[in-house]
């Protein structure tokens, strides 16, 4: 067990968070943990699991001997310290190494799992947003999203599949982080969930704002609250579109489309210039004056492939693009 | 074409102070120029008037420099030599026997690989914005998503970006076709609990309409797109497959409507 140079040991919770990797890690608090409805599911996913839980959360092993209970009586802020260790040793000594690596491990797979689903909390997101206040998380490397703040995420909510990576709200795209020492933390760890949910909790950040305005904490500003499909319309990818898209050129030439070098892949750094195209339910009402909105109106082209993708998506959503809370209802 | 340059040292000439440059931390990017396109005054023209003290500078690079003097002088004559390397390289590199060099580099990915995750490591070239000195920093460019990105390093992140120049990257893959990678249609999605966020998801359909019909104008040109799953075989993220379809016909514009 580590302890502070104030005296004080540190938790097992905030020195992992503390190692060199983990900058992108909340401090999950002891309240989740102890809540066993957040940890439904988890007992099946670590070997040794409640060693492990104990391990997280500080909690003495359970131990026969009647001794220890004299020495708990005693214990008092100053000496906890040293109680703490006391009792690592002897944990050390009453279990074998293999053991103790095992739960060490199966405690850094449970606090990971757990971490998943609290960074998706009311608690957790909070602690994340000023994370990311503070740019803990680094920012884009793309030239054009000129340094926009990322977002820690996961490609996969199942452990051992893909490492962290950073999202970039400014240009919807995922980064592999910097520093190799990212690239042995679990994505799992922070899943897929979080990178979205944090843009449709904390819809107020101004996307557009850059450095110290982030640490400031800059918000939409009240005189351009215009939304578009459940976002505010400036936070809608800013940093795509025609002006952000690399023009390759030879001695100031354009590289044709047509060349076998050429462009093929703007289109994923485009976006309208008037977003408001991106308003599907009102273009669909303004293109099919007639239609209700209803099933019939959506085979109006008639090509089959696409009357099976319609039965299909009338099973799945109701047939049209349907939205809860800026997440649609189609998985 | 990576034995043909292998080898430094078919002259016995050393070359001392490029090879100090080139080896020196932070000038990863920069390969190293002959001597025979050195000492050919024709590939520097104009350059006499862009850097202080230029035949000391030159000298200094070609190993010839004796010339007696404090140290202050040698330092600016230091300076003026590395910024005669840069603009020399700029044009050097977009010769023969420079491409091939940066290629050899680019193949041992010198210039670090693309951040994007969806580019699995793809290696960069290193570009600037301008062929002006003084105005840009490099930048790296990767060839498979067609982006342009920050150097991780801030070392090479202050090097001026006109020592590659705004065209070698684009003349290496138009002199070297077959280096320009398949292209793919693969990328994020935004989910909340497997659920698309419906703002990026209208985005995504809209770029895929731009993709597609970019795909449809090469079609009809015939000329190669390029996209490995491009034609007939549709093997982008299934949950997609109410977009655009690559393989599919052409007027698909009532189909975005759907979601
Ligand atoms: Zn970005
Ligand atoms: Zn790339």
């Amino acid at each position: 067990m580590m302890s502070s140079s104030s005296g004080t040991p540190e938790s097992w919770i905030s020195s992992f968070c503390s190692l060199l990797g983990h900058e992108y890690f909340a401090e999950v608090s002891e309240e989740f943990i102890e809540d066993d409805f957040n940890l439904t599911g988890l007992q099946t996913q670590v070997a040794m699991y409640k060693e492990a839980l104990e391990m997280i959360l500080d909690v003495e092993p359970e131990e026969d001997d009647e001794d220890e209970e004299e020495d708990d009586d005693e214990e008092d802020e100053s000496i906890e310290g040293v109680e703490r260790m006391r009792h690592g040793e002897r944990r050390n000594h009453s279990r074998i190494a293999s053991d103790l690596s095992v739960i060490e491990s199966s405690a850094e797979m449970l606090y990971g799992l757990i971490h998943q689903r609290f960074i998706c909390s009311r608690a957790g997101i909070q602690q994340m947003s000023e994370k990311y206040e503070l740019g803990h998380f680094g920012v884009c490397p793309r030239s054009h999203c000129e340094q926009a703040r990322t977002l820690p995420v996961g490609l996969s909510d199942i452990p051992g599949e893909e490492t962290v990576k950073l999202f970039c709200p400014s240009c919807l795209d995922v980064y592999v982080p910097p520093n190799s020492r990212f690239q042995t933390v679990d994505g799992a760890f922070f899943g897929r969930t979080f990178g979205a949910l944090f843009l449709l909790t904390f819809p107020e950040y101004d996307l557009t704002k850059r450095g110290a305005d982030v640490m400031a904490g800059a918000r939409v500003p009240e005189d351009d609250k215009e939304m578009l499909n459940g976002m505010y319309r400036r936070n809608i990818a800013p940093s795509l579109g025609r002006a952000r898209i690399y023009e390759p050129r030879i001695y100031g030439f354009r590289v044709s489309e047509v060349a076998r070098s050429g462009p093929r892949m703007q289109w994923l750094r485009d976006k309208p210039n008037d977003v408001s195209e991106l308003d599907e339910a009102r273009r669909f009402a303004e293109e099919n004056p007639e239609s209700d909105d209803d099933d019939e109106s959506m085979n109006l082209n008639g090509r089959p492939v696409r009357r099976l993708r319609q039965r299909r998506r009338n099973g799945a959503g109701g047939g049209s693009p349907m939205e809860t809370n800026g997440a649609e209802s189609e998985l | 074409m990576m034995e043909e340059f292998a080898s430094e040292s078919d002259s016995d000439y050393t070359s001392y102070w490029r090879d100090w440059f080139i080896s020196s931390r932070g000038n990863e990017y920069f390969c190293e120029i002959d001597e025979d396109y050195l000492t050919d005054r024709f590939n520097l023209t104009g350059l006499n008037t862009e850097v202080q003290y230029y035949q000391y500078a030159l000298d200094l690079i070609t190993d010839v420099f004796d010339l007696d003097c404090d140290d202050d002088m040698r330092e600016t004559i230091e300076k003026s030599a590395r910024h005669l390397y840069g603009l020399i390289h700029a044009r050097y590199i977009v010769t023969t026997r420079g491409l091939a060099k940066m290629l050899d580099k680019y193949k041992k990915a010198d210039f670090g690989k693309c951040p994007r995750v969806f580019c699995r490591s793809h290696p960069l070239l290193p570009m600037g914005q301008t062929d002006a000195p003084h105005q840009k920093p490099v930048k790296l460019y990767c060839v498979r998503c067609e982006d342009v990105y920050n150097p991780k390093s801030s070392r090479h992140a202050a090097i001026d970006g006109a020592y590659f120049g705004t065209s070698f990257h684009n003349i290496m893959f138009q002199v070297y076709p077959a280096l320009v990678p398949s292209k793919s249609a693969e990328r994020y999605i935004p989910r909340v609990y497997g659920f698309k966020v419906h703002a990026a998801a209208t985005l995504i359909r809209w770029q895929n309409s731009q993709r597609a019909d970019m795909l449809r104008r090469l079609r009809k040109l015939e000329v190669e797109s390029g996209f490995k799953e491009d034609m007939g075989g549709d093997d982008l993220d299934e949950e997609e497959d109410e977009e655009d379809e690559l393989g599919a016909d052409g007027q698909g514009d009532a189909m975005h409507v759907v979601g």
